[in-house]
């Protein structure tokens, strides 16, 4: 029996037919649908109506600034553990990051419900709403910073730091010079896996800020209930200012150092 | 002295529970040439290191100028080091890296302020003072205009430059140099040596050189010191290790030898091969030697006028010389000549006295910390060996339960006795059926002694390694893993507690 022979081009077909169907299509329909009205007909009023909204413009600041704090506590909590346990010798430095990354493998919500009754229990439930979001965020997305930037910084040759210390460089020296900006590729892939989820998951938002703090990813869910038309538009927003991020932090650099370090 | 610029007393090192350095000392001249010389594992690169500052002695000193290092960071050290992989930073490119240890510098300027008073301020050096600092240091090593370049875009050769560009830069008293060549290709290598030996001629700077390529030290050096096990063998000049090797190691190590076990059976009369040699070095009569002859020392002439008979077994042309491998009775001696021969012809070979150089053996027999067990087996060097107990009390034998019977009829149980163990060279067998000896352990050496070859194996691992020496006629490998085999009566034992008690 002859086997069948699967050229490269016979073999791209089903992922073709993947993307077409389940990337492409879905994103002209978004499209279509953000720049029609309720009758179909081709108009800007959605985006119109969208900008000159203050409550809009000032959920989009709030997820943005969710955010920003979100990621900003990621980084700070996230980079001396992954610095120490990328420099250090202990033999069961696994287990240690593993303890960190463990969480993830535990159902999403079941987790943020621990939170909410941890906070609820504590009596901050609906008190510090903000603060209960942000800390559910962080708690939820540490592993995403630890994980790219243990990587990135276990690759650094350590006698970079020992040339370092040699030229005559102190600590900080070798921190500033030597540590930090060779772990940036890990700091990037970091800042771009909490960013984006934490101005989209409103799961979190929801449960931990007792339904009263409204994230972007919240609107467009409210909207396909509505006005799927409004809805495509918020979601085509927020895409551009996925867009715009990323761009910002290097992530669409074809640089091998810089896709090395992505999970 | 002075004129001394490092200073090693007594220093020792140990990682966790293994020894790498033993008890090291020796010093190094300002201004020279400095080559560690050694196999992998000798310990070289960790004295470099120590010097460095990247690792610290366990205990010892080293002094830097009269005053002692040894506890200093690397930072603090006036020493720079060109790392074997380089270690250049990647995300800088050839002008950053080399400014890299100027914007670490900090300078003591003096200045006179309005009322002419001077004082003094720690400064970083200006953008110009380095620039120009760096543009020397590229037109030493041969790189000017590579500023701008990014290090992955150099080739090897090139990556080198800026390696040792980056440490001559700080004007350092020392230039470490870890196995620096190593990865580049033998005929960058050449240039590159020559190049460094120039360097040093021009800098002026002591240069501490790292390498296990004989070849590389013996060009380059003025002094080299040749380590083994974490121990200096020997220090000395090129000529004098070549000429006057201190033992077999360094005899086997530093060029092509001839190593033979001889006899002195005379004033400055030294026997081997059954032949009788005139020779320089004197020895007790009687007394058992390694005698080292170079196979350029070794002349051919007509049979009937050599002291040593024997037949070509093999010729190789090597470019400048042939090697010519003899066989004189059992033993096989290879002698480089620059003329040929032809296998099978019949030779005769003549050695002169300056030519034949003796030492003292380093290994006469095996002796171990035993501990005799319940079988009457006895314990060492991590293994468990049959042996004959009732040579600890002469007239004595064993019962049937085991117990020993000495020859005035009274009984003892040898369990746990600690006994001294002796084993002879020519009393070991080894083996790479893994359970055919009593221990098994790595060939750590192997030395080829005209009619057979002198092995080492070492067993267990780190603290608690023990070394069998022994000759054989089989070749092995080294690193081979291996069992080691003692024939029950070779094992000669001997009680400790007795010892003590015929010293009291």
């Amino acid at each position: 029996m002859k086997l069948p022979r699967f050229s490269r081009k016979t073999l791209c077909i089903p992922y073709a037919v993947f993307l077409i169907f389940f990337v492409i299509i879905p994103m002209l329909v978004i499209l279509v649908y953000a720049f029609t009205d309720r009758s179909m007909h081709f108009s800007f009023g959605n985006f119109v109506k969208f900008f000159s909204d203050p409550t809009k413009l000032s959920t989009i600041a709030y997820s943005i600034v969710i955010a920003l704090i979100t990621t900003a506590a990621c980084l700070l909590i996230a980079y001396p553990v992954a610095y120490i346990l990328a420099r250090s010798k202990m033999k069961k430095k696994y287990v240690v990051l593993m303890l960190f990354v463990l969480p993830m493998w535990i159902n999403f919500v079941l987790r943020v419900n621990a939170i909410r009754e941890l906070f609820n229990w504590i009596g901050l439930l609906g008190e510090t709403n903000y603060f209960n979001t942000v800390f559910g965020m962080v708690y939820d997305f540490l592993p995403f910073m630890i994980l790219p930037l243990y990587t990135t910084l276990m690759k650094i040759d350590p006698a970079l730091y020992e040339a370092s210390a040699d030229l005559g460089g102190n600590g900080f020296t070798a921190f500033t010079r030597v540590t930090l900006p060779l772990s940036l590729p890990g700091v990037m892939s970091g800042v771009t896996m909490v960013f984006l989820p934490s101005m989209t998951n409103y799961v979190v938002s929801d449960m931990l800020g007792n339904s009263m703090v409204t994230i972007i990813g919240k609107f467009i869910y409210e909207y396909f209930g509505t006005d799927w038309h409004m809805g495509s538009m918020v979601a085509l927003i927020l895409l551009i200012v996925v867009f715009v991020s990323t761009w910002l932090t290097g992530g669409f650099s074809s640089e091998e150092n810089v896709r090395g370090a992505n999970l | 002295m002075a004129d001394n610029i490092i200073e090693l007393q007594d220093v020792t090192k140990y990682f966790g529970d293994n020894l790498v350095i033993d008890h090291m000392s020796f010093s190094i001249r300002k201004g020279e040439f400095m080559t560690f010389l050694g196999p992998s594992g000798c310990g070289k690169t960790t004295t470099l290191r120590m010097i460095a500052g990247f690792d610290l002695p366990t205990s010892g000193k080293i002094l830097l100028d009269g005053k002692d290092i040894s506890l200093l960071p690397p930072n603090k050290r006036p020493v720079n080091t060109v790392f074997q992989r380089y270690a250049l930073f990647p995300h800088l490119n050839v002008y950053e890296n080399i400014a890299f240890g100027l914007k670490c510098k900090r300078v003591m300027n003096t200045y006179r302020n309005e009322h002419g008073e001077e004082y003094t301020k720690k400064e970083k050096l200006t953008k110009k003072e380095i620039e120009s600092k760096v543009k020397k240091a590229l037109a030493l090593v041969d790189l000017e205009g590579f500023e701008k370049r990014s290090i992955s875009t150099l080739s090897g050769g090139q990556q080198q430059r800026v390696a040792i560009a980056r440490a001559i830069v700080n004007e350092p008293e020392i230039l470490l140099l870890d196995e620096p060549l190593g990865a580049l290709d033998l005929k960058m290598r050449k240039e590159m040596q020559i190049e460094l030996k120039k360097m040093h001629d021009r800098l002026g700077i002591t240069f501490i050189y790292v390498t296990h390529d004989q070849e590389e030290a013996l060009t380059m050096s003025d002094t080299i010191v040749i380590m083994a096990d974490g121990v200096v063998q020997q220090i000395g000049t090129p000529t004098d290790i070549y000429n006057e090797p201190s033992n077999t190691f360094v005899a086997d190590f530093i060029g092509e030898s001839n190593i033979m076990n001889g006899t002195v059976v005379g004033k400055h009369k030294v026997k081997f091969c059954g032949k009788i040699f005139d020779c320089v070095d004197n020895f007790e009569e009687g007394e058992p030697v390694d005698v080292v002859v170079r196979p350029e020392d070794i002349k051919m002439c007509k049979p009937e006028d050599g002291t040593l008979h024997g037949e070509v077994i093999s010729v190789v042309f090597k470019g400048i010389h042939y090697e010519i491998t003899v066989q004189v009775g059992k033993f096989e001696l290879v002698i480089q000549s620059t003329e040929s021969r032809k296998v099978g012809e019949a030779i005769g070979l003549t050695v002169a006295p300056d030519g034949i150089h003796l030492m003292k053996p380093r290994y006469t027999s095996n002796v171990f910390d035993g501990v005799i067990n319940k079988a009457n087996n006895v314990e060492f060097a991590g293994g468990e060996f049959e042996c004959d107990v009732t040579q600890l009390y002469p007239g004595s034998h064993l019962d049937e339960e085991g117990y020993l019977i000495t020859a005035a009829g009274e009984k003892l149980d040898l369990t746990d006795t600690e006994v001294r163990v002796e084993v002879g060279l020519n009393d070991i067998e080894i083996s790479d059926d893994e359970d055919a000896g009593g221990t098994t352990g790595h060939i750590i050496s192997i030395i080829y002694k005209g009619d057979h070859y002198r092995v080492i194996v070492r067993t267990g691992d780190s603290d608690e390694d023990e070394d069998f020496v022994f000759a054989t006629e089989d070749l092995w490998n080294e690193n081979d893993y291996v069992s080691v085999i003692i024939p029950k009566e070779k094992i000669r034992l001997a009680l400790k507690h007795k010892e003590k008690e015929d010293k009291a």
